[in-house]
């Protein structure tokens, strides 16, 4: 316990701290009346309003579409079922950099559908939505599908036996069940898309600009870093609200709910409206998460002979120091470090959130680890620029900081991953353990390890592939020579030319394959054992 | 030659008192069966002696060392848990020399010990099987295997076949019964089945609301239940509120012949269902027969008088009245037992 505390003070509490001080703190007095200030400014008003009407509206357009996709994986049996499950996941940990690339592909200038039918969206809040949307898809699938497999489809036959008519059935049993994981899941998407960064930059434009986005343009365009403080205070106080409520629906949800086992649920569709159900969200997933892929890979191949590719190992572009393909190993290098310090800290702190025992400071330290996730990783970023590059703690020369920030964004997922598993080691096993003459060593190795084993590698993959694509964090800290993946795309596309246009499209391929086959891995590894968690 | 003793042993849990200042003595070789309906606090018993359950006052010796202290893995006792708690990971084998891998002992030497328990146990050749792939049955059978492989100094049971169908239940329980027997285990196990308890202990202990309240050999128990709670625990129904005077006790069905010795003044009374006779209509208790259940080898009457509480007689199978018949009642001192 206390080394994820120390961790947390140092890597995520000071920096926080180092904020507020850069923003509210000059010549020696406190300034609260610069947030007012900053608040009214029309631009930063403008922001704020942008941000949080774009978040609701990707948040409802999300739950439009993938709700039925919610209960056709949860409750029809057809055949690729569990590969399509598996496919519709990789958009959530696909970087957002490839997201926002790949949806320039298909809607921007020169995209598919620029080509087709003449028709541009990268410059309207459109792009943005369905981008959001192809993010989020898996988190509404995999929360709400998860407990919807999960129901006991003999309550709703039970109803069905006392006299109710099946929208009844469904309105009176089935929807109460949900709802807590409809709210759960509703509230992540609108966090997630609150914080958005990656793809509001690529696909934003300057027309569109969410919290985040200004937050990173006041610290790097405009050097103004006390109203980006400022904003980073305000966006800070927003996303803990978020996850407070958040955390007030998952203990609802927590409630009494008769499940069982998801493999027994599922049946052939029946009747032609079921059938066309399963079809139009088999074409909606072809169409919005499918496509975008597709289309990034086909523009990736357009110049002869892997061209986009064999130039990603020059280095006279002049985008960069080094040829972009040296980015490949740095991404690699940084990401296998940032997985292991995650996994240590978020291990730790699983198995001190999993003790039966647990106090209330305790389970408040669980929301405070969710808090790195919501609070974005811009926030993560700009404090670490601003509070580790001066004594006590300089770490701005070394190759640490990236890692350091990386695993801040990953220990979230780990302690998710993990904390279920140990939570369902039944504590009389370990009893019946020590009572055999184990010491509390033994019975964690001999009891406990055997157990979480499957799930300490798809935390580590889940980790791996959060820091291999982690951008907003990275992007102000990454040292000009040393760039990773998602920020060479970054740049590769802030600059003019198809040749650099080309490279991001090779570069982001090359980036989604890793995570994909990552991801896909993963599901693999956790097999019949999947929760309904993310 | 006392093996375990608990002195004034008394656990709290969340503002109740779970185990209430217990006295208990369990000697060498001895089979003691702790009895009582569910949260009388016998599981918190075993958890005690075990180290599992932190003692609030009171102490726990086990060999006349206090256990104050003492870790649960040095504790040297068995415990089979009421759900078995195989190491799902492991076959049965590896769940069998789980605690002699945790003494130290040598491969060679495990696999022997191994060999030798399954065998004790009715499954020989089963070490290679994983343990879900176990019946009920078997999966008692190595619990009690891996329970007994590192020689514990006391075997606790925590209702050892609660979870198992009537007639394997009572199958297993004569075989237990042999076995330790046989290897002169010391042996504590709490059930809630007197059925259980009687046919597997020596001695029996009756617990109410986290206190003894009854211990003696199956018989006593049987014979004499130490109050109206041990009565009505072992399934006696016909329990009333009564006032000796002379050799009769007055109670709500009337006059009750009672024993020679029995102390004079206000008690509780005892009918066994054996000690009331039916009679013709017009003599004795008048009673209408309510209900009739068949129990093998006789037929519970259930007779309802005018104004009193309900009485259980046992009848035999052929004598046995209809329901709606009216009968008379008279009782048999033999068959009356005073309560304290």
């Amino acid at each position: 316990m206390a080394v994820p505390v120390a961790f947390f003070a140092v890597f995520f509490a000071y920096p926080v701290a180092a904020i507020v001080r850069r923003g509210l703190h000059a010549d020696g007095a406190w300034h609260l009346g610069r947030i007012a200030d900053v608040l009214g400014q029309p631009d930063i008003r403008h922001v704020l309003w942008f941000t949080t009407w774009q978040a609701l509206a990707s948040t409802a357009l999300t739950l439009l579409i993938a709700l039925p996709g919610a209960y056709v994986f949860a409750r029809f049996d057809f055949p690729g079922r569990q590969v399509l499950r598996a496919v519709v996941t990789v958009p959530f940990v696909l970087p957002t950099v490839v997201v926002g690339t790949a949806f320039l592909a298909l809607l921007g200038r020169g995209g598919l559908l620029d080509e087709l039918w003449g028709v541009r969206l990268d410059t309207t809040v459109w792009a943005i939505l369905l981008a959001h949307v192809f993010f989020n898809y898996a988190v509404v699938v995999r929360t709400v599908g998860g407990l919807w497999a999960q129901l006991d489809p003999r309550q709703e036959e039970a109803a069905r036996m006392l006299g109710a008519r099946p929208l009844t059935a469904w309105r009176t049993v089935t929807l109460p069940a949900l709802a807590p994981a409809v709210a759960a899941a509703a509230l992540m998407v609108f966090l997630f898309t609150f914080t958005s960064f990656g793809v509001v930059q690529i696909l934003g434009g300057p027309t569109f600009s969410t919290l985040e986005v200004e937050i990173y343009r006041q610290t790097s365009e405009i050097f103004d870093l006390s109203t980006a403080a400022v904003l980073t205070l305000v966006q800070f106080l927003c996303v803990g609200a978020i996850l407070a409520v958040h955390a007030w629906t998952v203990r609802r949800r927590e409630s009494a709910l008769k499940l069982v086992d998801a493999s027994t649920t599922a049946r052939r569709p029946r009747g032609a409206g079921q059938w066309t159900l399963l079809a139009a969200v088999l074409a909606s997933v072809a169409v919005l998460l499918l496509l975008p892929l597709a289309v990034l890979v086909q523009r990736s191949l357009t110049a002869p002979g892997l061209g986009y590719y064999r130039a990603l190992t020059d280095a006279d572009g002049g985008t960069f120091l080094v040829a972009p393909i040296h980015a490949i190993g740095a991404s690699l290098s940084y990401a296998a470090a940032a997985t292991a310090i995650a996994v240590a800290i978020g291990s730790l702190a699983a198995a001190a959130l999993a003790r039966r025992d647990a106090g209330r400071l305790v389970r408040g330290f669980d929301a405070l680890l969710m808090l790195p996730l919501g609070v974005s990783a811009v926030t993560v970023g700009f404090g670490f620029l601003i509070a580790l590059d001066a004594p006590p703690l300089d770490l701005r020369q070394s190759w640490i900081l990236v890692p350091l920030a990386q695993a801040l964004v990953g220990v979230p997922f780990v302690v998710r991953t993990m904390l279920p598993v140990l939570r369902a080691v039944d504590v009389r096993l370990r009893e019946a353990a020590a009572v055999l003459g184990a010491s509390p060593w033994r019975v964690w190795r001999e009891v406990d390890l055997p157990m979480v084993r499957r799930a300490l590698l798809v935390a580590a993959g889940f980790a791996f592939a959060v820091s291999l694509g982690e951008f907003g964090a990275t992007v102000f800290i990454a040292r000009p020579d040393n760039p990773t993946l998602p920020v060479a795309v970054a740049r590769l596309l802030s600059r003019p030319g198809d040749l650099n246009y080309g490279q991001a499209m090779a570069l982001s391929t090359i980036l989604m394959v890793v995570c994909a086959v990552a991801l896909l891995v993963l599901e693999k590894l956790r097999g019949a054992d999947r929760t309904g968690e993310l | 030659m006392t093996l375990l003793s608990l002195e004034a042993a008394t656990v709290r849990l969340g503002g109740r008192t779970v185990l209430d200042a217990v006295d208990l003595a369990v000697a060498e070789h001895e089979i003691v069966c702790v009895l009582g309906p569910s949260g009388s606090g016998k599981s918190t018993l075993l958890r005690a002696v075990a180290g599992l359950q932190p003692l609030h006052s009171g102490r726990v010796l086990l060999d006349g060392r206090d256990q104050a202290g003492v870790p649960v893995h040095r504790r040297e006792v068995g415990l089979m848990f009421q759900d078995h708690q195989l190491f799902p990971q492991r076959d049965v084998a590896g769940n069998v020399a789980f605690g002699l891998r945790m003494r130290g002992a040598a491969k060679d030497e495990r696999a022997v010990r191994v060999r030798e328990l399954l065998e004790l146990v009715g499954l020989p050749g089963a070490g290679a099987r994983s343990v879900a792939a176990l019946s009920g049955g078997e999966q008692q059978r190595v619990a009690l295997a891996r329970a007994l492989a590192p020689r514990p100094r006391l075997l606790m049971l925590d209702e050892p076949l609660g979870q198992l169908d009537r007639s394997l239940r009572e199958r297993l329980v004569v075989e237990l019964r042999e076995l330790f027997a046989r290897l002169g285990t010391t042996v504590l196990a709490v059930t809630h089945d007197q059925g259980e308890a009687f046919a597997l202990a020596d001695r029996v202990v009756v617990m109410r609301e986290g206190r003894i309240a009854q211990s003696g050999t199956p018989l006593q128990v049987w014979q004499r239940p130490a109050d109206a709670f041990v009565a009505r625990f072992l399934g006696f129904e016909n329990v009333v509120e009564a006032r000796i005077d002379g050799e009769a006790a007055l109670t709500a069905w009337g006059k009750v012949p009672v024993p020679h010795d029995a102390p004079q003044g206000p008690c509780s009374l005892l009918v066994r269902p054996a000690g009331v006779r039916l009679v013709a209509a017009d003599q004795g208790l008048r009673c209408t027969v309510a209900a009739r259940t068949f129990k093998g080898t006789h037929v519970a009457v259930h007779l309802q008088p005018a104004d009193a509480p309900r009485l259980e007689a046992a009848c035999a199978l052929r004598s046995a009245p209809e329901t709606g018949a009216e009968v008379g009642v008279e009782f048999d001192p033999a068959e009356v037992v005073v309560l304290g």
